[in-house]
């Protein structure tokens, strides 16, 4: 009895004494990112080079933007508004929805008047973090640093008439009042013509292809169960985002599904699950994926650039990336989403990585992208 | 609920007989069976007053009623085909019987089920269609009937079938034809039918050409008319792949058929392999300029 009020009196003097700490000794990122009040009185002075570039992050981490502007040593080669949209996306994107996860900072070279550092921002989505490397010249100007932003300006489309060809599949499904006779819209007849499992990292991985051969757009998702030498199921997954749900007629997804902590040698045969469902859908836009190539080193990458050939902003751009060896096997399928919006008749780059091992192996690769914009709902 | 009442009315009246069993007589003459929605009538024996009970499916009749004659029923008492049970209880007997209620012989409604609603033309039996024949109070009408199909496109004969109904069902099977387009797929029986729309879509495309020309900087690439091995135009909205294969690069574009045909520019590279395909069917390749 003694013995837990003692332990409620040392928690409570414990918890007591975190929060005197905390209010008085602030972490200064964990409480922009917080977002406590304005916080500009809770950074520190801009007096080194790495201390200038912490405070910008933490503005922009706070979406502070006037503030963040006003501390730049080169405002006066754009607009407050440029730089937002830089950060933040134009149009509405994977970017523009997206909050400062985490930031570091990597000082590079410094001397008595100028400095270059590295700064990684890690923005968090609901597709997962991306990442934002911007090296930054930072300058002294009294006893003052400020930061060089290496502006990106995000392309305008000039305002202009792009004549489009619109296709689309609308959908009648049956009524209630329908006989029970009637038959409903056929569902879309799609086909795997590619699959085999690979055991990978602890666990089980299936890769395939599935094919839309009817010609309405599907929407398509393939659920994998393993099953035991004893006809059990060992486990049952899907491909989640890893494949491309909105397939046109004859058009072909990769599609990946990982088990966890499940072993080959247990599998005795794989029961493929494709199902699809006739869905109203556009054939625009049009993307062209250009300059596709394979990056090697550590981090070996496809690489290239997404061209929207329609005259639709495209908000979320998803990219598939299918590698196959020597043989034309398929070895491995990887996406990656691009975070700003897809302006027409405008590249935009992306990256999707792939591990080193399977990298070596690569002879041939297929991008396919899948795209999402908000005006299409409207 | 209603089905449970029916149930529960019926074992109480065979558990009623059962205690009188021993006054039963087979004084009522009941139909051997009855067509659903007729008038018909049930002759009784005896005096005084008693209760008609008939218990079938789905339905309960009670009836105050004069022994030693005969019992009417107006058409459409009886409706669900079924076997029913008929106790009369008097004052002093109980009279059991059965009799049975069949469908009407006039099929007046055809559920037709037709699949798919749409496939590929040149198909083997790939429609089916199965008729239920009802009459008015939605009985199975299981006597043999004739049931015809028949599947007339846009062009050619019609196909056409007889088949005898097999407990109120028939079916068959059907090709799809050469050409595409909505068929009209009707089944009829007697002067009833129901028809269905078969959708005859163009099948895999068959010789898939493209040709390339210089626009500006870039290439502009452009199919043929996509057709399908019978000749049919494969629909637009149907996905070509251009894929352009350069030293260091590639660039791939998906590109819906649109009037027929799929267009699209590309990056004009001296070398350059570009091929051409839709699903699983490649087409031509082209070597555009010189290394």
């Amino acid at each position: 009895m003694i013995s837990g009020r003692l332990l409620a009196f040392a928690l409570s003097v414990a918890t007591v004494t975190l929060i005197v700490v905390g209010t008085l000794w602030p972490v200064q990122s964990a409480l922009a990112m917080a977002g406590a009040g304005s916080g500009a009185d809770l950074l520190r002075p801009s007096s080194s080079p790495q201390a200038a570039v912490e405070n910008l992050a933490d503005e922009i981490a706070r979406r502070d933007w006037d503030t963040a502007y006003s501390n730049l040593a080169n405002k006066n080669e754009f607009t407050e508004t440029d730089f937002v949209r830089d950060l933040a996306g134009g149009y509405p994107s994977l970017r523009s929805h997206a909050s400062l996860d985490s930031f570091d900072v990597r000082p590079q070279h410094a001397s008595t008047n100028d400095a270059e550092v590295r700064l990684n921002l890690r923005w968090s989505t609901v597709v997962g973090t991306f990442l934002d490397t911007r090296n930054l010249q930072v300058t002294k100007s009294g006893d003052r640093w400020g930061v060089v932003w290496p502006i990106v300006k995000e392309p305008r489309v000039p305002p202009q008439v792009i004549p489009v060809n619109y296709l689309r599949w609308d959908v009648i499904y049956r009524g209630a009042e329908d006989d029970w006779g009637a038959q409903d819209v056929e569902s879309p007849h799609v086909r795997i013509v590619d699959m085999h499992p690979v055991d990978r990292g602890g666990g089980v991985v299936i890769l395939g292809e599935l094919l839309n051969e009817d010609v309405v757009p599907a929407f398509v998702t393939v659920k994998a169960t393993l099953l035991a030498k004893d006809g059990s199921a060992i486990a049952t997954e899907d491909s989640f985002d890893k494949i491309s749900h909105i397939l046109l007629p004859r058009q072909v997804t990769p599609f990946l599904i990982e088990f966890h902590n499940v072993t080959l040698s247990r599998v005795d045969s794989v029961r493929m699950q494709p199902s699809s469902t006739l869905i109203a859908a556009s054939a625009d836009p049009v993307i062209e994926i250009e300059d596709q190539h394979m990056n090697s080193g550590p981090q070996p990458s496809l690489s290239g650039k997404l061209l929207n050939q329609s005259g639709q902003v495209v908000n979320v751009a998803h990219v598939l990336g299918t590698f196959y060896d020597n043989s034309g096997q398929l070895i491995w399928v990887s996406d990656g989403y691009v975070e700003r919006a897809l302006l027409p008749e405008t590249p935009v780059s992306f990256t999707v990585s792939l591990p080193p091992d399977i990298a070596s192996k690569v002879k041939t690769e297929r991008a396919v992208t899948t795209t999402y914009s908000s005006s299409r709902f409207q | 609920m209603k089905s449970r009442l029916t149930l529960l009315l019926s074992g109480l009246i065979w558990v009623a007989s059962a205690q009188f069993a021993v006054t039963q007589t087979d004084d009522l003459r009941l139909p051997r069976s009855v067509e659903a929605g007729v008038a018909f009538s049930i002759q009784t024996t005896g005096s005084g007053n008693a209760i008609l009970y008939i218990v079938g499916p789905g339905q309960v009749l009670r009836r105050d009623v004069q022994l030693g004659g005969a019992i009417s029923f107006a058409p459409g008492d009886l409706h669900n085909a079924g076997h029913y049970l008929v106790t009369v209880a008097g004052a002093s007997a109980i009279e059991n019987g059965a009799f049975d209620v069949t469908a009407a012989h006039q099929p007046t409604t055809l559920s037709f089920i037709a699949k798919p609603s749409r496939l590929p033309v040149d198909s083997r039996d790939g429609i089916s269609g199965v008729a239920f024949v009802f009459d008015a109070f939605q009985n199975l009408v299981l006597q043999p009937l004739q049931v015809s199909f028949q599947l007339s496109g846009v062009a050619g004969t019609p196909q056409e079938r007889t088949v005898l109904t097999h407990n109120g069902v028939a079916w068959t099977k059907m090709d799809s034809a050469s050409k595409e387009g909505a068929a009209q797929f009707e089944a009829r029986a007697g002067s009833i039918a129901d028809t269905r729309v078969i959708q005859q879509v163009p099948g895999d495309p068959c010789s898939l050409r493209m040709s390339a020309r210089p626009s500006g900087q870039r290439l502009a690439l452009e199919t043929e008319p996509v057709r399908d091995c019978r000749g049919n135009a494969v629909p637009d909205g149907t996905i070509v792949t251009f894929t352009e294969t350069y030293s260091g690069g590639e660039a791939t574009v998906d590109v819906p058929l649109k009037r027929g045909v799929a267009r699209t520019e590309m990056p004009a590279y001296n070398g350059a392999t570009i091929s051409v395909a839709t699903g699983v069917v490649l087409g031509n390749e082209i070597h555009w300029g010189k290394e």
